[in-house]
């Protein structure tokens, strides 16, 4: 499959993400700069973590208005695949791919650490190689990732099966303190209504390799690859 | 050519010279050097080179002893603005630590913040890609009402900046001591990879080249940062100093290194340096005095943020993120276009040349012609008195007769916020980013892999005010070789060393020689251990109303491995593994946390044997290399009680341990917290004792098989206590929340 990692200023896990792509999972990947438009045939495009234009503003609420971002719609309109980790997720949120938004963490300050997530929904390009109810370890790094929607349309979300992933605990069962954010309902990841856009707070791109603590996140770009 | 003295601008005599921190002596040494009085603006920038944060005018005389070479160093001591190491492969590991001490504790956020961007720079002026920070933080104790309010603004801006510019913040260290309750530390360090051949100078080069200003314009903010904020004692005046402390911005700081890093690829730098202590004016003079050059600069093309601007303003600022570089003729558009990719400024605003001047033009006249190496290599140096106080240290009381019981001391000790668990400071640090970290924060210490090869670094920080206090030589001497047992615990060899040493008015003999037995101690130390000192950072005048902290070396150690599939970890691995305890001299109660608990303590520090200590950090080497190793973990604040239950709470799988001290007549109260140099808790497999036994004895080391690794949650040691590792885990991790949530 290949795919395209678009680089915004500020974007920090762009080659971490690429490097887990091509190095890691041998698939073909290239890099796109914010103020081209081409999306060079990509099949899917990588929105990565990071801090786009300072997160200034509003996370997020700049990077939206990249010249890039006009292909990414047009992509997305036309049933493209589209994942957003962390600062990706809160692009797509911003650029209306997705529903809801990302506020400031319950604890008011920056978490990284490895959390555990359950597999709501497997029936979705990002997630056909699990099964519902599987549960991944993979780090979080954010400090606004508090998702939160109207109760109604998260309630159409959930009848959906909008709701991708949800942080549990590690015996995969949800918590007050398996929610580290504060996220409503415990979203960690959400999909549009076409489950063609992915977003999630959670870095896959930082769980490949066995040696930096975990290979969880291999399933969810495996999926992807399985669904070009 | 005479500068001219600006309409309005103040009157230069004695006085003026003295509020700019200028000594009598110095004041009349610039006029010398001029054959006039300088104007306004030159005094200002006498007052900032010439001021004790970038003259090193008191410390060079001692800076000069430390072991500055080894076959592995590229860059090391003074000339460069990082020290580098050969690390193999083809990659030079670039790395420096940093003070930012005043400007946190007057403006924490951004003052810790601008400490991260301030080291970054260093680094990547190199041509380095910063990959992994430390940070080394000392507050005052929990009682003072300011300590809760510094360690959240702090905390927010090592986190706030380097998560922000996309480097990991990997290890560290926090300790909180009534003597930090007027002047806390920050300590910034910073590590990058460069290839091998590919480091950038900041040597100018080149009669006619030109120079250009990259990155924010420059403001109000920070001037006089480096004289009057770090070259001063703090008083009740110090609020008053906030404007001196500059204001970050990591998008911008993320922007440059990307941006310098690329347009290092065209060839066309010839000398990069950022504008850090004293900004425009430190970076071109300095650049120029190392090329034995002048340098010509036109303030009027400098972008500014605000038009009003003087020029005393502008080549004092210290607005962050801004570079200066000399480029090839002929190829600043090729520099300028890799800039404006990235949106940043570039803009020509001065040449390099022959006549060793470095002079200043605005709006069409000249406002500063000064000898550029009067700035630097030949601005004053002192040999300042240097003695013991005559009076001895108030005498300190013995311990308390009445010991608690071991149970109760090691669950008050985990409960200790300079023992318990950090994870509420370093979960709010990005510690993955850039895809290496393979050990991060609260381990022995850090391991990075690097990509492309099987070796790894490792790296930690380490200090020991306490044992300075005691004797500022010896104190030293520990804090070197703590940080290298950290280390080689994790199974790297020591190789390279930086240091920030804080200290307190060099102008008081007393002070002086501290540092003076710091030098000497941090000297011997290095060359025991074959780790040179290739860069580093002195912070003098930490002092409030007269009141010095105790003498603080900072030291960080970079550690190599061949292979990073053999790094050894801290916890215990498997239930039925022998616990082993190896260590090169008893412990004692001198220094430890159990004397700052239970009482003063009126114990000497136990001398140290470098050969000895040596012998320990090659012997852990080894054995982590033929893998005879589950786990090793150094015994420090709390002691060896407190290193047996660390190395049980193994995140995995939570095990227990059974330990016979009594068998070694271990088990008195010195045995369990005393944290005197150096000891070390292994486990391994049982069949891997024999071999590992060998390791150290043939280095004149004895082992102690002390017990073995249970499957339940125990802690057992004999003749001591019985406790459950879950309860101790929960004291351990619940402490330092609890005390920044309480407002008692």
């Amino acid at each position: 499959m290949k795919w395209g990692v678009v680089r915004f200023p500020g974007s920090l896990d762009d080659n971490d993400a690429f490097y887990a792509l091509t190095e890691v999972m041998g698939q073909e990947a290239a890099m796109l700069w914010h103020k081209d438009t081409s999306l060079g045939g990509a099949e899917c495009i990588l929105l990565p973590g990071g801090f786009s234009y300072g997160d200034y503003l509003r996370t997020g609420a700049i990077a939206r208005f990249s010249p890039i971002m006009r292909s990414v719609e047009k992509f997305a309109a036309d049933g493209g695949l589209v994942i957003g980790t962390c600062n990706g997720f809160q692009i797509l949120c911003e650029a209306h791919l997705l529903p809801g938004a990302l506020t400031r963490n319950r604890s008011l300050s920056f978490i990284c650490e490895r959390v555990h997530v359950r597999v709501e929904n497997a029936r979705t390009p990002f997630t056909r190689a699990m099964r519902q109810g599987d549960v991944l370890t993979l780090p979080i790094k954010h400090g606004e990732g508090l998702y939160v929607a109207p109760e109604d349309e998260l309630r159409q979300m959930e009848e959906r099966g909008q709701v991708i992933l949800r942080y549990c605990g590690a015996d995969g069962r949800e918590s007050e303190a398996a929610n580290p954010n504060g996220s409503m309902r415990a979203i960690a990841g959400v999909a549009n209504e076409r489950f063609n856009v992915f977003g999630l707070m959670p870095h896959p791109e930082h769980a490949v390799e066995s040696m930096l603590g975990g290979t969880d996140g291999r399933k969810i770009f495996e999926s992807i690859a399985a669904s070009a | 050519m005479k500068p001219v003295a600006l309409p309005g601008e103040p009157r230069v005599d004695l006085a003026q010279g003295r509020a700019h921190g200028l000594s009598a002596e110095e004041f009349a040494r610039v006029e010398q050097i001029l054959g006039r009085v300088a104007t306004f603006t030159e005094l200002g920038v006498f007052s900032v080179m010439w001021s004790e944060h970038c003259s090193y005018k008191s410390s060079r005389k001692y800076l000069r002893t430390l072991p500055q070479k080894s076959e592995l160093v590229v860059q090391g001591g003074p000339g460069e603005n990082a020290g580098a190491i050969d690390v193999g492969d083809g990659w030079v590991a670039v790395f420096k630590i940093e003070s930012h001490n005043h400007p946190s504790y007057v403006e924490p956020y951004q003052g810790a913040a601008t400490g991260v961007g301030g080291i970054l720079r260093d680094i990547f002026t190199m041509g380095a890609r910063p990959i992994a920070s430390m940070n080394s933080l000392k507050f005052g104790s929990f009682d003072h009402p300011r300590t809760r309010y510094l360690i959240g603004g702090v905390v927010g801006g090592i986190g706030g900046y380097g998560n922000c510019v996309g480097v990991p913040t990997v290890a560290g260290e926090v300790m909180f001591d009534a003597a930090y309750n007027g002047n806390i530390l920050v300590n910034a360090f910073s590590l990058g990879l460069a290839r091998a051949g590919e480091l950038w100078s900041a040597r100018a080069r080149g009669v006619g080249n030109p120079v250009l200003y990259v990155g924010s314009a420059t403001g109000r903010d920070g001037i006089h940062g480096a004289s009057l904020l770090a070259s001063a004692e703090f008083d009740a005046e110090s609020e008053s100093k906030r404007p001196t402390v500059q204001v970050g911005d990591p998008f911008t700081e993320k922007l440059l290194i990307e941006a310098c890093l690329e347009a290092g690829k065209t060839g066309a730098i010839v000398a990069i340096q950022d504008m850090g202590a004293a900004g425009l004016t430190s970076s071109s003079s300095e650049m120029a005095a190392r090329g034995g050059l002048g340098i010509d600069l036109d303030l009027d093309q400098v972008p500014l943020r605000d038009q009003s601007l003087t020029p005393y303003e502008i080549l004092l600022s210290e607005s962050q993120e801004r570079m200066l570089i000399v480029a090839e003729r002929g190829r600043e558009a090729e520099l300028q276009a890799v800039f404006e990719k990235w949106d940043l400024h570039a803009v020509v605003i001065g040449e390099v040349t022959a006549d060793k001047r470095w002079r200043a033009r605005w709006r069409g006249q000249v406002v500063a012609d000064i000898p550029a190496a009067a700035l630097t290599d030949d601005a004053p140096v002192y040999d300042r008195p240097a003695h013991a106080s005559a009076k001895p240290s108030a005498p300190r009381a013995r311990i308390r007769r009445e010991n608690p019981a071991p149970a109760v001391a090691l669950r008050a000790m985990l409960s200790n916020p300079n023992v318990a668990s950090k994870r509420w400071v370093f979960r709010q640090y990005d510690s993955i980013v850039q895809g290496n970290t393979v050990l991060g924060p609260g381990g022995d210490a850090a391991v990075l892999r690097i990509k492309g090869s099987h070796r790894a670094l490792a790296l930690k920080v380490d200090s020991n005010p306490r044992a300075c206090a005691l004797d500022p030589y010896a104190g030293a001497v520990a804090t070197v070789i703590e940080a290298a047992r950290n280390v080689a615990c994790v199974g790297a060899r020591p190789v390279g060393i930086t240091n920030c040493l804080n200290y307190g008015n060099p102008e008081r003999p007393e002070i002086m020689w501290q540092f003076a037995e710091g030098v000497r101690g941090l000297g011997d130390a290095a060359r025991a251990i074959g780790a040179p000192v290739v860069s580093g950072n002195v912070s003098f005048y930490n002092e409030t109303e007269g009141r010095a902290i105790p003498p603080t070396p900072t030291i960080a150690v970079l550690g190599l491995m061949t292979d990073v599939a053999r790094h050894v970890t801290a916890h215990f691995k498997r239930a039925g593994d022998a616990i082993a305890i190896v260590r090169t001299a008893p412990p004692s109660l001198a220094a430890s946390e159990y004397a700052a608990m239970y009482g003063e303590s009126d114990e000497t520090l136990t001398p140290i044997d470098l050969v000895r200590e040596n012998a320990l950090l090659e012997g852990l080497v080894v054995c982590a290399e033929q893998r005879l190793i589950g786990s090793a973990h150094d015994v420090a604040e709390g002691g060896l009680a407190v290193a047996i239950a660390e190395a049980c709470f193994n995140p995995e799988a939570r095990l227990g341990a059974e330990v016979d001290l009594s068998a070694h007549g271990l088990a008195d109260t010195v045995e369990l917290f005393g944290e005197g140099p150096s000891t070390v808790v292994i486990s391994a497999a049982p069949q891997d004792i024999a071999a590992l036994t060998r390791v150290f004895s043939t280095r004149g080391l004895a082992i102690y098989q002390a017990g073995r690794v249970l499957a339940e949650p125990r802690l057992a040691l004999h003749g001591a206590l019985d406790e459950n590792i879950n309860e101790l885990f929960e004291l351990y991790e619940a402490a330092l929340p609890g005390r920044l949530a309480s407002h008692d």
